[in-house]
């Protein structure tokens, strides 16, 4: 399969007749990790087929920082479905250029699913990317948003939101950590679902 | 695909109860879903809903009963113990659908009383102990059917969910596999749900999720998170396999439970 040219991959893509083969090809492109094919990744973000969708989110995520710039400027004209998908990259890439879109999308985004994957890359952030001083002011608008994203009405979104406060605590910030406890441990005894109040209980174990 | 944070126009509890019984058999039906949706666990509209369930005004061209299938659905969701009867007697509704609406929300009532009413509806499925040879013979909800049997726990009866799982519609067969695991424990039944999440068609592999997840079947919980399809799904089978693996009365986490997070982690 690495044998295969860049325009071979490009043209499977173009090929596939059914949706196996599309996420067949989608999937080799996106393991062959050729930054001149970022945009074709972004593109298959957009093909509804959940396959296909997946294999180039790991592929973004694999090519990091490379793919940012074009997520970033392409996210505008894309339907709901390919946002979360590219939000999930986004997320997963976790470069801190992302950081207010990921603020603005987990608090205010209509669709669940793209406030899910926005709250997680909220606590997924490489600060080491940035000078210190940067990276505290944006961490403390993360904790912020995170703490708000604890009570979204959707119990996807609280869990979400619990898995950022965790990763956010192991930050060596001891006010910051105390903060997120104290929402932890909110979430672990309030929260009306209990896979919501078990993952906040191992965010709990984790950070004490 | 996702439903916007707030999608409901304007209006009240008292408005939705009283559109119950107004003259706008539109506004009956949504309110009835409405009701349902918001939880709105009063007694007034338990009551109405339960009438509901005898409507002749709204009718589809084909003889449906709209409203009483959102009434029925509403039912389960508001917890409405005192609509039991009245469920039960849905169940020999001549609409498809309030019958398959009726044994959801029999089964969402944990109503042990119901089984058998839904043995008898199941076995119409049946001649003597086989599949009705009528093929595909869809006359009856019979994946709802089979799934309240399951989670009714109604152990006596596996000799009628049983032939179901040679059923010739995928769909049937999951329900069948499902009913068998929670009747039987017996892993095999789980383990036709892990396969069928690695099957070819996306509707299918949606619907295995949802099944695999309503059993919370540990030993699936890698094949979910690997399951071709969206991660909004995987997250809720998931989510039904975690809550399967928390004792109520501890706040250690299973080594299973933890795992189960992790992958749920992974999909965000």
């Amino acid at each position: 399969m690495n044998t295969a040219t860049k325009e071979q991959l490009l043209q499977a893509i173009e090929e596939a007749a059914t949706a196996t083969t599309l996420a067949d090809a989608v999937k080799a492109l996106a393991e062959a990790q050729i930054p001149e094919t970022i945009p074709n990744l972004i593109r298959a973000l957009n093909y509804n087929n959940p396959g296909a969708a997946v294999a180039a989110v790991d592929g973004l995520i694999a090519l990091g920082k490379d793919s940012v710039p074009d997520l970033l400027n392409l996210l505008d004209d894309y339907n709901y479905g390919a946002r979360a998908w590219a939000l999930r990259a986004l997320s997963g890439i976790g470069d801190p250029r992302s950081h207010h879109l990921l603020v603005d999308t987990a608090l205010n985004d209509f669709a669940l699913s793209v406030r899910r994957a926005a709250a997680r890359g909220l606590g997924s952030i490489h600060w080491e990317w940035i000078a210190p001083e940067e990276a505290q002011t944006l961490q403390k608008t993360s904790l912020d948003a995170l703490c708000q994203i604890c009570h979204d009405p959707e119990w996807i979104v609280r869990y979400a939101g619990i898995s950022g406060l965790e990763c956010l605590g192991q930050q060596p910030n001891t006010e910051m950590r105390s903060i997120a406890l104290h929402h932890l441990q909110q979430a672990q005894q309030t929260d009306t679902e209990t896979a919501v109040r078990a993952r906040a209980q191992l965010a709990i174990d984790r950070l004490t | 695909m996702d439903a916007p944070i707030d999608s409901s126009p304007q209006i009240t509890v008292e408005q939705a109860i009283d559109n119950l019984i107004g003259p706008d058999l539109g506004l009956r039906f949504y309110s009835a879903w409405w009701l349902g949706k918001f939880q709105v666990r009063s007694p007034l509209a338990i009551e109405r809903l339960t009438q509901a369930l005898k409507d002749e005004d709204d009718r589809t061209e084909d003889g449906g009963y709209p409203f009483r299938r959102n009434a029925a659905r509403a039912l389960g969701k508001l917890d409405a113990q005192e609509s039991v009867p009245a469920l039960i007697e849905a169940l020999d509704c001549e609409d498809y659908y309030v019958r398959e609406a009726a044994a959801q929300s029999l089964e969402m009532l944990g109503s042990a009383v119901a089984i058998p009413a839904l043995v008898r509806r199941l076995n119409n499925g049946l001649i003597e102990t086989e599949l009705n040879p009528q093929v595909p013979d869809l006359y009856e909800p019979y994946d709802a059917l089979m799934e309240a049997l399951g989670t009714l726990n109604a152990q006596e009866h596996v000799a009628s969910v049983a032939p179901f799982l040679d059923h010739p519609v995928p769909r049937v067969q999951y329900a069948a596999d499902r009913a068998m695991y929670q009747l039987t424990g017996d892993a095999a039944y789980g383990n036709l749900l892990i396969e069928a999440l690695k099957g070819d068609d996306l509707q299918l592999r949606r619907a295995a999720l949802s099944d695999v997840g309503a059993i919370g079947y540990l030993p699936a919980a890698d094949a979910i998170a690997e399951t071709l399809a969206e991660n909004s799904l995987k997250l809720i089978a998931l989510k039904g396999v975690l809550e399967k693996q928390i004792l109520p009365d501890s706040s250690e986490l299973s080594e299973g439970a933890i795992h189960v997070m992790n992958l749920m982690d992974s999909l965000l």
